[in-house]
């Protein structure tokens, strides 16, 4: 088995768990989960019970119920909401991997209730047979659309997903895996797949055709058969380069640094074992010391969105997070391109912007006003009271102080009566804007 | 400040919200030569230029300039430097399309649904068995002036048909999946300085890789007249403090990611000081820009805004409009990607032209890799390998690098082969063009032959 985790298990660790296997804690959810141990922690989330949506319901700018498949925006709005409010944090986080993973954008597929329909198959098979869940994918409609599935017929191959299958899915570029003849091999295999047209609902009734399939004899990875594309996704999910794909990558979602190479070996063992099960390998990552000593990761757009919002228990009740989250680099089913979202470069100077954007939007409703709230003169109790406001996230020192100093200065500026009064308001004002955007936030 | 209005305005340059974000001829005219200065000052261009800047640093300093303040004006007062800004049509545009043998019986037998009319597009000056994709009307006029030189067919030996392989190798100037840093970044480290995040700017809602740097600090900025900071509940003395808190928040941390973090914000600090003289007052432009959805055309006129106000700006980055991974569809697809794009940039060239600052750009047109010379029956054609490119400005040689290697030479994949190499046109560029010596920066350079790219 790979090493666990044995160091203490406090309120820290837990909320570092909560963040990498979700979207970050409510106010007192990782003081709550510390008491569990860091196996009654890890199992709550890879073993949670039925889901529940918890907290206000979401709604749009006017109040009106979300319209996922007919309103633009609100199909990212529907998922966040979820992000937000389930009480499957893991099970949710996993349909992100998924989505990253198995990269498709509404640019290419052109309809909500496609993407919609791809997101709860990954939601369904989120810790499940990732064998199961890429035969699922590779006749999902939203697929099949985005990466010309069904344009792939006997007559003419089409490369495009039978390429990014073992590029990007199964078995990954450049390592020897696979030739430009089994790309041309695999296209053939996978032909037969085809839809109808409507013009109310747009693409429909997405099917196999075998007259559409190329029945002959294939060459891939040195096997010769009548393959088809279930034959594609095994041969795939056996190839010896498979399983060492499978968890580093996974493991990339739930670690910044790359797993040393017997912890590695040893999930891909655990993997095999255990016929190419999901949960099982992300169990082993959550309990891996890794993630408790090693380096913090940065956050992506959706998690620290989401959990702005869970720390402040507020719920979707404005549109504006579609777009604030798409100048953050992160558009909820529109991502880049196939191979997902970039995650060592979330952070530049457009971007860090955008985060800003992000932190005024989730704390604009609740802004004091300098003339009626009634606040200490006193940087220590000010800073104290935006942490809390936060549900007291552990900082650094350097922010701390920081911080503190900032409040310091800005009281030291009330050189009149009225400022007096008011500055304490704006400084507490500050500081929620300070923490919500420093460097200890966007990380985890 | 409205919060709810300024981000619709952002919005709508996400090019998320289907409308035009055509807001040319706000505020700061005076860097458009022929307007008319603001009423009695009886300054000059570059007088106002200079004063708009120093108004900005004194409004921000508060006389207490620093070390970066003083980077700026210095960088900003220094002659000028030459401009290379890297435009990317992503997906691998179709070469055989942007260039097409019209008459070619072979072209006409691959694509026997895709190729292209004869009389569709015009004929290729350099090389009359070519015709430009008829979308691409705008280059060839440029071409004709002589401001263009064309590369039929660039890539690279061993072709990589991954996106992403590929992509990666021409943003970092070699065939290396593991090096991580741009070439232009690594440019950077060498050439730059240490307190100028505008030398590598990425006009971009994320960084271009190309621009990666290890040492020196570089831009990403999607509408440079928008990038401020404000916070509700906030003003005056106590806003001035908020911000003056960013520098510090932002210096060096031990944990690696919480530095990346605390990067981010001291660099996004930095840019706020360096665009203050635009925030909030936005740009003219002398010459019309395509007024279309996309953001590609506000973003090249806004660019040439930047370099008319004398921002010390050396590298750029910039993504194309258009979606070039045309596995079906590509007719359409193709035409309405490439004629944004060649209005567009006949625009910005017309623009610099304007404002006397011409001899300064060369633009770089690239995508990762050509298509399949045999089209793929879903009215598309598959990953390939030699692509185009094209160098434009008044100081491009105006001559085609490498010829075209014609269609009954494929190589085994059924790809065109190569007659440039990428690494070989950043060497020149790096050489000919921004005075370095290219062995700094592109690794092997040495083995690469260098085509003449600059007059």
């Amino acid at each position: 088995m790979p090493p666990v985790y044995r160091g203490p298990f406090g309120k820290a660790q837990a909320e570092r768990l909560l963040w990498r296997a979700g979207f970050g804690p409510r106010p007192g959810e990782a003081e709550r989960l510390a008491k569990l141990g860091l196996h009654g922690a890890v199992h709550s989330l890879t073993h949670p019970g039925p889901e529940r949506l918890r907290g206000p319901k979401p709604h749009d700018d006017h109040g009106h119920p979300l319209a996922p498949f007919d309103a633009w925006g609100h199909d990212q709005l529907w998922w966040l909401d979820r992000m937000v409010r389930t009480t499957q944090p893991l099970a949710e986080r996993m349909t992100l991997v998924w989505h990253d993973w198995f990269a498709t954008s509404r640019d290419g597929v052109d309809s909500a209730r496609l993407m919609i329909r791809q997101n709860k198959l990954f939601r369904k098979h989120a810790l499940g047979s990732f064998s199961t869940l890429l035969t699922e994918v590779t006749r999902d409609p939203a697929m099949l659309l985005w990466l010309s599935g069904v344009d792939n017929e006997k007559d003419a191959p089409n490369e495009n997903y039978g390429r990014e299958m073992m590029e990007l899915f199964t078995i990954g570029a450049d390592r020897g895996g696979y030739t430009e003849q089994d790309v041309r091999e695999q296209a053939r295999a996978l032909t037969g797949w085809r839809n109808d047209w409507s013009d109310t609902l747009g693409p429909v009734n997405f099917r196999y055709d075998k007259h559409r399939h190329d029945p002959g004899v294939k060459k891939i990875f040195g096997k010769k058969g009548h393959f088809d594309w279930r034959d594609s996704c095994r041969l795939c999910v056996h190839h010896r380069l498979h399983p060492s794909f499978f968890v580093t990558k996974l493991w990339s979602y739930f670690v910044p640094t790359a797993p040393p190479v017997a912890t590695r070996r040893e999930l891909e063992r655990l993997y095999v074992r255990h016929g190419l099960a999901v949960r099982p390998v992300v169990e082993a990552i959550l309990r891996h010391p890794a993630l408790y000593l090693g380096p913090r990761m940065v956050k992506s757009p959706a998690v620290y969105t989401a959990g702005l919002l869970r720390a402040l228990r507020r719920g979707i009740d404005t549109e504006a997070w579609t777009w604030l989250m798409s100048l953050a680099g992160q558009q909820l089913f529109y991502p880049p391109n196939v191979a997902g979202w970039d995650d060592t470069r979330w952070l530049d100077t457009a971007t860090y912007r955008a985060r800003w954007l992000i932190a005024s939007q989730a704390i604009e409703k609740r802004a004091l006003k300098p003339d009626k709230a009634k606040l200490p003169d006193d940087a220590s109790k000010l800073l104290v009271r935006a942490e809390a406001f936060f549900g007291r996230p552990a900082l650094t020192g350097q922010t701390h102080s920081e911080l503190k100093r900032f409040a310091r200065r800005a009281l030291g500026d009330a050189n009149a009566k009225w400022k007096k009064e008011q500055y304490p308001a704006l400084i507490e004002n500050a500081l929620r804007q300070l923490l919500a955007s420093s460097p200890d936030l966007q990380t985890c | 400040m409205a919060s709810s209005c300024h981000h619709c305005d952002e919005f709508s340059r996400a090019s998320l919200v289907r409308r035009t974000a055509a807001e040319a001829g706000r505020g700061l005219p005076a860097i458009e030569p022929g307007m008319p200065l603001p009423a009695g000052t009886g300054l000059d261009r570059r007088a106002f230029v200079a004063r708009t800047f120093g108004l900005a640093l004194s409004v921000y300093g508060l006389g207490k300039l620093g070390l970066f303040e003083e980077g700026i004006a210095r960088a900003a007062s220094g002659p000028a430097q030459p401009v290379l800004v890297s435009v990317f049509l992503p997906g691998g545009a179709d070469s055989l399309s942007v260039l097409y043998p019209a008459l070619d019986s072979t072209y006409r037998q691959l694509r026997p649904t895709l190729a292209l009319d004869a009389g569709a597009g015009p004929v290729f000056a350099e090389d009359s068995r070519l015709h430009w994709h008829p979308s691409l009307q705008p280059l060839a006029a440029l071409h004709g002036e002589g401001k263009v030189s064309v590369l039929p067919a660039v890539g690279y030996t061993h072709p990589d048909q991954s996106h992403f392989t590929s992509r990666h190798f021409w943003e970092v100037g070699a065939t290396d999946a593991r090096l991580s840093s741009g070439w232009m970044g690594r440019y950077l480290d060498h050439a730059g300085s240490m307190d100028n995040p505008l030398q590598g700017l990425s006009l971009d809602y994320q960084l271009q890789p190309a621009l990666a740097s290890t040492k020196v600090p570089v831009a990403s900025v999607a509408a440079p007249e928008e990038y401020s900071f404000w916070a509700p509940g906030v003003w005056g003395d106590v806003e001035q403090r908020m911000l003056e808190t960013l520098g510090p928040l932002g210096s060096r941390r031990r944990d690696p990611f919480l530095n990346q973090a605390a990067k981010a914000t001291a660099q996004s600090d930095r840019l706020r000081r360096q665009l203050e003289p635009f925030a909030g007052h936005g740009y003219g432009t002398p010459v019309p820009y395509p007024d279309v959805e996309d953001s590609f055309p506000h973003q090249l006129a806004g660019l040439a805004a930047m370099l008319a106000a004398n921002l010390p700006l050396r590298c750029v980055a910039i993504t194309a409009p258009g979606e070039y991974d045309t596995h079906s569809d590509q007719p359409q697809a193709l035409a309405d990607g490439l004629d944004v794009t060649a209005r567009s940039l006949l625009a910005f060239q017309r623009d610099l032209e304007a404002r006397g600052l011409a001899d300064r750009v060369l633009t770089l047109v690239w995508s990762e890799f050509g298509r399949r010379a045999e089209e793929n029956g879903s009215d598309g054609t598959d990953h390939g390998a030699a692509g185009s490119a094209f160098l434009i400005g008044t100081r491009a040689r105006g001559q085609m690098v490498g010829e075209f290697p014609g269609v009954n030479n494929l190589d085994e994949d059924g790809n065109l082969r190569a007659t440039a190499d990428f690494r070989g046109v950043y060497c020149s560029l790096l050489e000919q063009w921004l005075n370095e010596d290219a062995t700094a920066v592109i690794p092997g350079a040495g083995s690469f032959s260098r085509p003449l790219l600059v007059k």
